[in-house]
């Protein structure tokens, strides 16, 4: 394969970032607008041509004579030659995930960005203010995720994970006159900067034991009984594998280190994924524009976390440990996420959490999928999720950008009853509601259903408590539903129009967003995507009984938020009348965040912070003052010296002069 | 009687201290520069008396007056255009009130 | 042994010498000051006539005493009126000058005294001719002083411009 594309596929964004951040302000909001839509339209083609070359053109370097994918590094060129073996490289690499995650992210993205050219602008047209630079912040996004998928080895995922970080900080700062957005982007930035040291230390334990950064090196350690695929240097294999199987492997503190090394770079994927307690920045981070909700936070940045587990999959398949630290963290953030997502009132908070609960599920799908239960169904279950969820969330997101933009409010109780006035929206929301309840044919039905399976040939405890919050996302999900477009008559506000449904520019997206999420679920995932490259159709192995329940699952939650919340009633009154204690702890999000407050300003503010700038205010710094008072003193006391008459000056001279003299003479005598 | 090189030296010497004298009490600027020329004479009465005295085969000392006084001549020239300069600016040239350069 | 119109004349021009030297630094009228230069400057020439240098003599006249005198009496004339006394100095600043004068006095005459005694009658020398000098200062040999020659020239031109540069109205 020609480098060309794949390069260009890097450089086209990273060109519209410079080109509109720098020239942007001096050309018209829509010319600058268009341009960064045509230049991700060119990436999108570019990726779907790359994508389809490597699933579908059958060459021998993509896929072998048994019909097993194969990782094809694209180019890898040395950035920084170190030493001998420490070198960082970039490069471009091709294999089933990160073919998959070229194709969701421009998806996405080109949406958003055609979304945008409608959604940010008022109702007179007027465009807002830093529209161009929203458009090259798009576009440094773009291009910081694509390089951070297609990265041949960790430490240049790492870097594009820093660059999502900053461009997710600037996207979220948006706005930043307003003292919310400044305060949850730099939220956002800290946690996962805090995630990201862990992610750092991993890294370096890991390349430090292992000697390589690769991915193709590190993810190519065999596994009992299973043939490896991945074309490795078999010496460099046995290498890895005995450092860590060596009996006189380091430990520390009870766990090995590859242990230790896996956990902390599934922080960093904890931090940048919300996993829980990482969650709290992902709900602040709504006040970032709504199409940036859609993009960023919820269909591909936040992803990463799952994304990177993904990649060095074999590698944690060696580690139980860790595996199992990750579907506990899954679990419980699915589990918490579902039912915050149950009483919040803002919009884009419920699908915020439902977010994070539907991450925390990929995350459950990887940490239960073993070689051995249905051929690593779980990774398979995990990649679909993550493609079908990235087209319904963001469809669900650019759905509530547009009632949002059409109302003025991110609060349903200004909505209630708003299908007549908005159908196309009224019909994609529904849509992508249906899709993340799983109801059969949409797409989250087919994702979610192999999870649950994988879950089940795991362990039935796992497969019970998924499915129970799978039945709460129906719940949640539906209940912002009807709370939007049902429960009673639209009332218009004296002197307003009454909303009606978006331009072209916001409804063409959702009508293609809606129409993958309906037939996305057919795609033949297991054919293309799986752990180790062979194919594994799951329709064969398809499991009747899983599905069912599942399904009975969703439409009871389904049937609950009916009965609830379609026409205004008092039901949820008095539910909440029944059990106040937890609707208030679930309002107020099992109090988290004041919990953060009070570790942080309590104690480690208080406790440590103050003392260090108390010794850094008085002695470091008093130090440095008594230095420059010191020489300043002194300065003040010799000036007069320098007083200007130059008979003084003289005198001067004529003292030393004569004082050198006397002495000479005396000398001589 | 002999005229030795210390009856020449003396009254060199005198002058120069007179020129010392001159430089640190006068305050009017020509006055001062009067009394560089003073110090300078001196010298260069010294330079004289010893080429003439210790090398009289050589014109060393000669010549370093020869140079001197063109130097002299030079820096005369100079410090008068500067000191008329001032006179023009600050309307007198009493040394003692030209110091809005210091600190 | 000298003769005694020679040492006539040495302890005219030496009484000269110094007399006026003092009379320039003490006189109230700066006008006076610069005629006492003058005289001062005259009796250095004569110095240099009895050693024999008499080319030095006549540049001596003719530099000094013809251009830098004449260039202060313009310079004193320009900047004060006719008639103006210098304030009369204060008798600390005159007790003050006159111990640097005498400490210099001391240290150097001391030093002169002890040393110069030494070298006691004048040896015999041809007086350098015309030829002599031009040969030195036109030459680029051992004793010869071309390059000196020149940097002064060079000096009195920047000199010039200098001047011109300095004192011009703007």
């Amino acid at each position: 394969m020609e480098a060309t594309i794949p390069v260009l596929i890097l450089a086209i964004p990273l060109f519209m970032f410079v080109f509109l951040g720098l020239c942007g302000m001096k050309m018209t909001h829509k010319l600058a607008g268009i341009l960064g839509t045509l230049g991700m339209g060119t990436v999108l083609v570019l990726s779907y041509y790359t994508a389809f070359t490597y699933f579908f053109s059958g060459a021998p370097e993509f896929i072998n004579a048994a019909g097993e994918r194969l990782q094809y590094m694209v180019f890898d060129q040395t950035w920084l030659q170190f030493t001998d073996k420490l070198a960082i490289k970039l490069g471009f690499f091709l294999d089933p995930i990160s073919a998959m995650m070229l194709v969701v992210i421009t998806t996405i993205s080109f949406m958003v960005h055609l979304y945008s050219l409608g959604y940010m602008r008022d109702h007179h047209g007027v465009y807002e203010h830093g529209f161009q630079r929203f458009y090259a912040f798009l576009s440094l996004f773009s291009f910081s995720m694509l390089g951070l998928v297609v990265a041949p080895n960790i430490f240049q995922m790492y870097i594009f994970w820093e660059l999502v970080g900053a461009s997710s900080y600037l996207l979220i700062g948006f706005y930043y006159i307003k003292p919310s957005a400044v305060s949850a982007s730099k939220k956002a930035f800290i946690v996962t900067r805090f995630a990201d040291l862990g992610f750092l230390i991993g890294i370096l334990t890991l390349s430090y034991y292992t000697g390589t950064f690769n991915f193709t090196e590190l993810t190519s350690i065999p596994v009992e009984g299973l043939a490896n695929v991945y074309q490795v240097n078999e010496g460099t294999a046995q290498g890895i594998r005995s450092i860590f199987e060596n009996s006189a492997a380091p430990v520390f503190m009870g766990g090995s280190v590859l242990t230790w090394a896996l956990v902390l770079i599934f922080m960093g994927g904890m931090g940048k994924s919300a996993m829980m307690p990482l969650h709290i920045w992902l709900p602040d981070a709504m006040e970032g524009p709504t199409p940036v909700s859609a993009l960023i936070h919820a269909a591909t940045m936040v992803v990463a976390g799952v994304y990177l587990v993904a990649r060095l999959f074999p590698l944690y398949l060696m580690e139980e440990t860790s595996l199992i630290i990750i579907t506990v963290v899954g679990a419980l953030t699915a589990f918490y996420a579902a039912m915050v997502a149950c009483t919040q009132v803002d919009i884009k908070r419920v699908l915020a959490f439902s977010t994070i609960s539907q991450i925390a599920f990929m995350m459950v799908s990887l940490g239960v999928a073993r070689p051995e239960i249905h051929h690593g169904l779980g990774y398979m279950a995990s990649m679909f999720h993550l493609f079908t969820h990235a087209m319904f969330k963001a469809l669900l997101f650019l759905g509530a950008g547009a009632l949002i933009h059409a109302i003025g409010s991110n609060d349903y109780t200004a909505m209630h009853g708003l299908r007549k006035h908005m159908p196309i929206t009224h019909i994609t929301f529904l849509i992508g509601c249906l899709a993340i309840a799983g109801i059969i044919p949409f797409s989250g039905f087919f994702s979610k259903d192999e999870i649950l399976s994988s879950c089940m040939g795991y362990d039935w405890v796992a497969y019970i408590w998924m499915s129970l919050v799978a039945g709460m996302t129906a719940f949640y999900m539906f209940r912002l539903y009807y709370l939007i477009f049902w429960w009673k008559e639209h009332k218009v506000p004296e002197g307003h129009h009454a909303p009606h449904d978006q331009p072209w520019t916001m409804s063409l997206p959702l009508i293609i967003l809606a129409a993958i999420s309906c037939v996305a679920g057919f795609i033949p995932f297991g054919n293309l995507v799986t752990w180790d490259g062979h194919a594994y159709d799951f329709m064969e192995h398809f499991d009747w009984s899983v599905a069912t329940v599942s399904l009975i699952v969703a439409l009871l939650g389904i049937g609950l938020a009916t009965v609830m919340y379609r026409k205004e009633n008092s039901l949820p009154e008095k539910f909440r009348k029944a059990l106040p204690a937890l609707w208030t702890w679930s309002y107020h999000r099992f109090y988290w965040d004041e919990l953060y407050m009070f570790i942080t300003h309590k104690i480690i503010f208080n406790s440590v912070c103050r003392p260090l700038a108390w010794f850094d205010r008085h002695i470091i710094d008093g130090t440095m003052d008594s230095f420059a008072t010191i020489t300043n003193k002194a300065s003040d006391a010799i000036k007069p010296l320098q007083s200007g008459q130059i008979q003084m000056y003289v005198w001067y001279y004529l003292i030393g002069a004569l004082a050198l003299g006397g002495i000479t003479v005396l000398c001589l005598i | 009687m002999e005229i030795t090189a210390v009856f020449y030296l003396v009254p060199a010497l005198i002058m120069f201290c007179c020129g010392v004298y001159g430089f640190i009490t006068r305050k009017n600027m020509i006055a001062m520069l009067i009394s560089l020329e003073l110090m300078l004479n001196a010298v260069d009465i010294n330079f004289v008396v010893f080429n003439r005295f210790l090398y009289p085969e050589q014109m060393e000392g000669m010549f370093f007056t020869l140079f001197a006084i063109a130097i002299a001549a030079a820096e005369t020239a100079l410090a008068i255009a500067i000191i008329i300069n001032i006179f023009r600016a600050a309307k007198n040239i009493d040394v003692r009130s030209l110091n809005e350069m210091k600190f | 042994m000298e003769s005694v119109g020679s040492l006539i004349m040495y302890f005219i021009v030496a009484l000269a010498m110094i007399v006026f030297s003092v009379m320039a630094v003490t006189t109230r009228k700066i006008l006076r000051a610069a005629t006492y230069l003058l005289f001062t400057l005259f009796a250095a020439a004569v110095v240099y006539f009895m050693l024999d240098y008499e080319f030095l003599g006549a540049v001596q006249i003719a530099v000094y005493a013809g251009g830098i005198v004449v260039l202060f009496v313009f310079a004193i004339l320009l900047t004060s009126r006719p008639g103006d006394n210098t304030e009369r100095l204060t008798s600390r600043s005159r007790v003050l000058g006159a111990i640097a004068a005498v400490a210099m006095l001391v240290v150097a005459g001391y030093a002169l005294l002890s040393r110069c005694m030494a070298f006691v009658a004048k040896p015999e020398m041809q007086a350098p001719d015309m030829d002599a000098v031009g040969t030195a200062l036109l030459g680029t040999g051992a004793g010869q002083y071309l390059l000196p020659f020149e940097a002064v020239s060079v000096l009195l031109l920047a000199c010039i411009i200098g001047g011109v540069v300095i004192a011009r109205k703007r």
